[in-house]
């Protein structure tokens, strides 16, 4: 098949921001996932868990609190005070309301969604009426001593619960009147703590408010009484975070030794009707802080300081034991951070405020299948970019010539021309971007280096002449009429005649550059794209789902390939079809028309289309090389796919020349020793 | 679990209780509230959640109540009797009973009975039943005479049997008891003869009963402290008078044999009953919970200020004279599992001066007893079938089985025994363990009698164990079978280690030395396995090495070493043993050692280590054997001349393998390095350049 020199990776020193929220949303299976940084994504659990749509994140901005409210409409307030609303559509920010509470620590959507409630630093809880485009103050409910750092609705919508310092409240909705005063106790293993936080309440529609504190309890009161019920002690440290499921049967904390544990309500002997809460399971699959929980209907989410956002199936719920069923561990963004300049084989490693540009090194010498060659040139890290500004970066792309560098963030747009001088390097700002670029959520250079495209959340391309030191604006292609979703994909065929763009949801559109005008639309397909590509010489597109299934288009011809109608017809293998992270990137070998190169979290893989596909009693993975097998054995066993699983966790990887690749691997360890150190826990003894 | 909760009294102030106790405690139609007669003139009415009497009631002075106050569950008035002939009936409202309605009958009353969803019905001496409201109709009604002349109720109790009232009473004369039941419905009367062991005629047994499907399971509770049940069949199968009633045993010594009054039963629900009286002749009085599915004693609660011997159950409500107070004892049984039903041992089981068990063995058939047991059993099996077919008796082949072994020849038990083995029947265990159990107590009893080859099969059934059988090994000890031993030894999981260790000083013993000798010709047909020859012969053959530096012999017959390796195999626990293991002789320590040595240095002549031969013995038991042996006799065998060479050989040994340890040590030390040198080129830093080759 081949035989290439990689150039392994590992100085990207990528640390994602560990996981503050998780809010499930039942209407839509989708998963609202704010990070540390403010940064908000979207998973959608019914297509694969593909992480579809994400915000950048702002350093003022920490989000605190994160719900759903009206149907499908997303809202998150943070410690500087102000509730946001995010515009799911063109993935941008709505707008952002003062609640005049200082920082909120909380925020609740009542059961029908058109009320939102927020718990403020000053103790105050403030209800707000979700109008159709925006939100408005409704009152004050009565102002407790300290902050409000947990609230929850009881399902009926007439009492909210919330928990503050060394107690819990329990609010009339109507009057806004505190009905009772439930008092945590400070004792924790004969130890009195100096304050007992309440991290999360639930109110449940029979009047139990079961609370999670910083003692370590998970407690069950009466509100209607304001006696406690029942108490369990299941953690020596915090207990953070708490979610019920809509049935009420069972619920879900989580501590901060990193245990997840699942309560459900049983019966306290066979056949009666006389129910209970038992903790039944514990989870360890946190090795920090779990800050929030979640509980869609067939699954138990967590996320954490650690930076992985955890999807645990329960059994009993799961109807169908399939690969659904597993464990799901996110740990990396289903996006790509890093970009290549073939030409110069510079790297763009794109973090929250900067950027790194690196130069590859270089060998001389050979060697066999497994070796490690002696460098004659390391790599150097050439450039460290800040950005100005708060804002995080969305995305960022150099120049297949390695001489131009963009990237954008929610309010402005960088372009900058970079010039090689033997070993020196210098940068230079390309002024006046116009603001029509801003908050672009996808860059592209064309091969030559001549055009810039750019995606923007609005749903427009635009097209930008590059010319030296400046620039000129070519073209914008806006999106179909009445339409404003955003793009977040695109691939231009290398001979600069083809765009392809993609949005959020399917739909694939190919543009033609030379006449400027809509070429066709790729036939729509329920998954959302993960990776596209252009084919050279072919103009084959390839299109990647979140759902494991690839598709060939040729453009030319508007029509999906012969190669693509038989993988359909045959299927791919069912290995393939399991694995559990998108293809990020898509490439093809310059000399080799019939391979197309891809890869996600986990592998590699180079897909010879003129080889038979593998059924699924084919071996799809084989590590080990054929030592002396007879030529029919080989031919016999030999299929499309080519894997290779050594670079692992990959971000990138891509073909720097005919006999070249390079892999920017992260290894887990690596970002785990840049987390804080985590609770220790005793193992033996005393 | 059944359980009784916290005991607690009700004011017995107006009551006067007798040295007879109470005449009785009924229900009243409200839950809560029950009437208490006492054994002069008053009635009271108490509200036992409150612990207070809600009424009281009193008949004139000279007057005395001859039956217990009950309640018309149908119009809510109480009944009492007085003076044996007078009817009273009144309300809560009134409040002399002089003043209110009265009824005098021609015959006198022996007991009203009353229960919810029934009318109460009038049960004369006479052994004559008649409902309230015909009696009343016409009170001064002839009643006719149902029971002969010297018989006397002792008992009666009404139920709802598939809606139909029943009542039945038992009468008794001095030599028999009569159970009668009548169907008020159909005014049928059956009469059953109840038959009683031998003990009961002087002193009248308690009764209880309830309804099981078709049949009243009427128990006693016998003077000599076991409870028998009784089934009755609630519909008269024939007109045949004096049907007759077999008992069988529930439970066995429940209270001491000896307490001849003050002793009573009642029965709480299918499965429980409760039981006051002294378990020990000389104990205090104790009510007890026993579970007759499992024998198991659910729960105790001892009474010192003496009890009246009577016993009342209402709903989950226990009364009782304790001293002179009433007290109410909630009891509580939820459905059981089976730990629950399992139950506990009695703490007291350590006074030591009973000979009676006085738990429920489950082994009870063990030991003693044997045959009456067994025929009680069967009798209970065959009950049913007894109630409806005739009485024919219909011995089973294992009731048959087990005369046989107590009376024929060992050549006729034979061939009935490999009949009997043949057959497989449900409770093959229990019968083959009652089986077992006749032969060794036959053995036991005559010195001759030693029905080996039986004992063989059963042993090869692969369903015996010690524990089943603590007399098999001793009996085969005694008579130095080693044979049957080493079959033991084979087959039981559960040896103790004092019995192994008999064997092991059997097997080493001189005795088995001479026998040997003269059986040496006749291994195969003692059924040895053929592992042992091959041992001998591959001895052989490694001694006939001529490179061999050192010839290795082994130091026993081949006979007696595969009596060795069943020791070898057999399980102990090295606390138990090795007490034993002192008091086996020096010399025979010496041998012993010296086996093992020989099976060691055959054992690390492969590179396997391990031993040919069928099942033989690991490497790892060699060891553990050859420690504990030291262990033990350490002092002993050092002082022994024929043991130097020996030791020596075990000191040499032990001396090399921590010089190969600590050489292994070193090793693992450097491996370690380079293992981290390795991981170290594996982690490569953040950047390289490898080569790739797909295939």
């Amino acid at each position: 098949m081949g035989e290439f020199k990689v150039h392994r990776v590992r100085f990207f020193n990528y640390v994602p921001p560990g996981i503050r929220c998780v809010a499930y949303n039942n209407q839509s299976n989708r998963l609202a996932v704010s990070r540390t940084d403010g940064t908000v994504e979207i998973y959608n659990l019914s297509a694969n868990y593909f992480q579809e749509k994400f915000f950048p994140g702002h350093e003022s901005r920490s989000t605190e609190a994160l719900c759903w409210a009206e149907g499908q409409r997303l809202f998150s307030a943070g410690l500087n005070g102000e509730i946001l609303e995010y515009d799911l559509q063109t993935l941008n920010i709505k707008y952002a309301l003062d609640a005049s509470g200082g920082p909120i620590w909380s925020l609740a959507a009542s059961p029908s969604g058109s009320q939102l409630l927020v718990g403020c630093e000053d103790g105050s809880v403030k209800l707000f009426e979700v109008t159709p485009d925006k939100i408005q103050f409704a009152r004050n409910f009565d102002r407790q001593k300290s902050r409000i750092l947990s609230l929850s609705w009881h399902p009926a919508g007439t009492h909210i619960a919330a928990g503050s310092i060394d107690y819990i409240s329990v609010f009339d909705v109507k009057s806004g009147s505190t009905l009772r005063k439930m008092i945590v106790d400070r004792q924790h293993l004969g130890m009195t703590k100096s304050k007992c936080i309440v991290w999360g309440v639930a109110f449940l529609s029979d009047g139990t408010v079961i609370s999670v504190d910083s003692v370590g309890k998970v407690q069950l009161w009466d509100s209607a009484t304001g006696t406690l019920v029942k108490s369990h002690l299941i953690a020596n440290a915090d207990v953070q975070s708490i979610a019920v499921a809509d049935q009420e049967d069972s619920f879900v904390v989580g501590t901060a030794e990193g245990t997840v544990f699942h309560f459900q309500l049983v019966s306290v002997t066979s056949n009666s009707s006389e129910k209970q809460w038992v903790r039944t399971k514990p989870f360890q699959h946190h090795t920090h802080d779990v800050r929030t929980v979640a509980h869609s209907p067939t699954a138990l989410i967590s996320g954490g300081t650690d930076t992985h956002l955890v999807i645990r199936p329960l059994m009993e719920k799961v109807e169908v034991k399939n690969y659904d069923a597993a464990l799901r561990k996110i740990t990396f963004p289903h996006r790509r951070l890093v970009s290549c300049s073939k030409r110069r084989q510079l790297l763009l490693f794109q973090f929250a405020h900067h950027l790194e540009l690196w130069r590859l090194g270089s060998t001389a010498a050979t060697g066999k299948n497994g070796d490690t060659l002696p460098l004659s040139k390391n790599a150097d890290h050439l450039l460290h970019l800040k950005t100005k500004g708060p804002e995080n970066i969305i995305c960022s792309c150099i120049s297949p010539c390695g001489s131009w560098i963009a990237y954008s963030t929610a309010s402005r747009f960088f372009l900058y021309r970079l010039k090689y001088v033997r070993d020196n390097i210098s940068l230079q700002r390309v002024s006046k971007m116009p603001a029509f670029l801003r908050s672009a959520l996808h860059i592209l250079f064309s091969e030559d280096s001549t055009k810039l495209f750019v995606a923007s959340n609005q749903g427009s391309l635009h097209i930008i002449q590059l010319l030296e030191g400046s620039f000129k604006h070519l073209h914008s292609f806006q999106p179909q009429s009445g339409t404003v979703e955003a793009m977040c994909l695109l691939a231009v065929s290398p001979d600069g005649n083809w765009l392809a763009a993609s949005g959020t949801s399917a739909g694939v559109h190919v543009y033609n550059l030379n006449h400027l005008k809509l070429h066709c639309t790729v036939p729509a397909y329920s998954f959302p794209v993960t990776a596209l590509a252009i084919a050279p010489n072919t103009n084959n597109l390839v299109i990647a789902h979140s759902d494991q299934q690839v598709f060939e288009f040729s453009i030319p011809d508007k029509q999906y390939t012969e190669w693509s109608r038989t993988v359909q017809k045959q299927g791919f293998h069912q290995l393939w079809l399991q694995r559990d992270t998108p293809i990020t990137h898509i490439s093809f070998h310059p000399k080799r028309p019939m391979h197309i190169l891809l890869h996600d979290a986990y592998m590699f893989c180079i897909i010879d289309k003129s080889l038979p596909l593998p059924n699924d009693k084919a071996v799809l993975y084989n590590p080990l090389p054929p030592k002396d097998e007879s030529d029919v054995f080989l031919r016999r066993t030999t299929h499309a796919f080519k894997i290779s699983k050594i670079y692992k966790p990959l971000l990138f990887m891509d073909l720097l020349d005919e006999r070249t690749l390079v892999a920017v691997e992260r290894p887990l360890d690596d970002i785990i020793a840049q987390l804080p150190p985590p609770i220790k826990k005793k193992k033996f003894g005393t | 679990m059944a359980a009784l909760e916290e005991e607690f009294t009700l004011s017995t102030g107006v009551l006067s209780a007798g040295p007879e106790g109470l005449l009785g405690v009924e229900q009243s139609d409200k839950a809560d509230q029950f009437l208490v007669t006492d054994g002069g003139r008053t009635v009271v009415l108490y509200k036992v959640s409150d612990q207070k009497p809600l009424g009281s009631w009193s008949v004139k002075q000279g007057q005395i109540i001859t039956c217990p106050a009950v309640c018309n569950f149908q119009t809510g008035e109480y009944i009492v009797v007085h003076d044996n002939k007078v009817l009273r009936i009144w309300n809560n409202e009134d409040v002399n009973l002089d003043k209110v309605f009265k009824a005098t009958l021609s015959a006198e009353v022996h007991r009203i009975h009353s229960i919810p969803g029934a009318e109460p019905l009038v049960l004369f001496s006479s052994g004559a039943i008649r409902g309230l409201e015909a009696l009343l109709a016409e009170p001064q009604q002839k009643i006719e005479t149902l029971i002969s002349d010297e018989e006397v109720i002792k008992w009666s109790k009404f139920f709802m049997v598939f809606k139909h009232p029943v009542l039945i009473f038992i009468s008794g004369n001095h030599e028999n008891y009569f159970v009668y039941v009548q169907m008020c419905k159909s005014h049928s009367l059956s009469k059953y003869t109840l038959l009683l062991g031998k003990e009961e005629k002087s002193i009248t047994p308690k009764f209880t009963a309830y309804v099981d499907r078709k049949f009243i399971s009427l128990m006693s509770l016998s003077s000599d402290g076991c409870i028998y049940e009784t089934l009755i069949p609630t519909y008269s199968t024939d007109t045949e008078k004096n049907q007759r009633l077999v008992r069988s045993l529930v439970l066995k010594a429940v209270v001491s044999g000896g307490a001849r009054n003050r002793t009573t039963l009642t029965n709480l629900d299918q499965d429980h009953v409760a039981v006051l009286g002294p378990p020990l002749p000389a104990s205090k009085e104790c009510l007890s919970i026993w579970n007759r599915k499992f024998q198991t004693l659910q729960s105790s609660k001892e009474f010192p200020q003496g009890t009246s011997g009577q016993l009342w159950y209402y709903g989950e409500i226990l009364f009782m004279l304790h001293g002179k107070c009433l007290t109410v004892i909630p009891y509580k049984c939820q459905v059981s599992s089976l730990a629950g039903a399992l139950g506990k041992l009695r703490h007291s089981q350590d006074t030591g001066t009973c000979s009676m068990p006085h738990f429920v063995n489950w082994e009870m058939c063990e030991g003693y007893e044997l045959e009456s047991h067994s025929a009680a059993q069967s009798r209970r099996i065959l009950r049913r079938k007894k109630m409806e077919a005739s009485l024919q008796p219909e011995v089973p082949g294992s009731e048959q089985l087990l005369s046989i072994i107590n009376k024929d020849s060992e050549k006729h038990i034979e061939v009935e025994l490999r009949k009997f083995l043949a057959t497989s029947t449900p409770d093959f265990h229990t019968l083959l363990g009652d089986v077992i159990t006749g032969l060794l107590g036959r053995c036991k009893a005559e010195p001759s009698f030693y029905p080996r080859n039986c004992l063989m099969q059963l042993i090869q059934t692969h369903v015996l164990s010690y524990s089943l059988c603590p007399g098999l090994m001793e009996i085969a000890l005694e008579r130095a079978d080693v044979q049957m031993l080493q079959l033991c030894l084979q087959q039981f999981p559960d040896i103790p280690e004092s019995a192994t260790c008999a064997c092991l000083k059997l097997f080493l013993s001189d005795t088995m030395q001479d026998e040997e000798m003269e059986e040496q010709t006749e291994v195969v047909q003692n059924g040895f396995s053929p592992k042992d020859s091959n041992c001998s012969n591959e001895n052989q053959e490694l001694s006939e090495k001529p490179g061999a530096a050192k010839t290795v012999s082994c130091p026993v017959t081949p006979k007696r070493a595969a009596l060795l390796n069943g020791i070898l195999h057999s399980a102990y626990s090295e606390t138990f043993l090795l007490p034993h293991l002192k008091d086996i002789p020096a010399q025979h320590i010496v041998l012993l050692l010296q086996y093992l040595n020989f099976l060691y240095l055959k054992c690390s002549g492969n590179a396997a280590m391990t031993l040919p031969g069928v099942n033989p013995p690991t490497l790892s038991q060699i060891m553990d054997w050859i420690c504990l042996l030291l262990d033990a006799n350490f002092t002993v065998v050092l002082m022994i001349p024929e043991a130097k060479r020996l030791l020596t050989n075990l000191y040499k040994f032990v001396k090399s393998q921590i010089c190969v340890y600590s050489e292994l040590n070193k090793i693992e030390v450097s491996f370690r390095e380079l293992q981290k040198l390795n991981q170290e080129k594996n982690s490569r830093g953040l950047y390289s350049i490898e080569v790739l080759e797909l295939f």
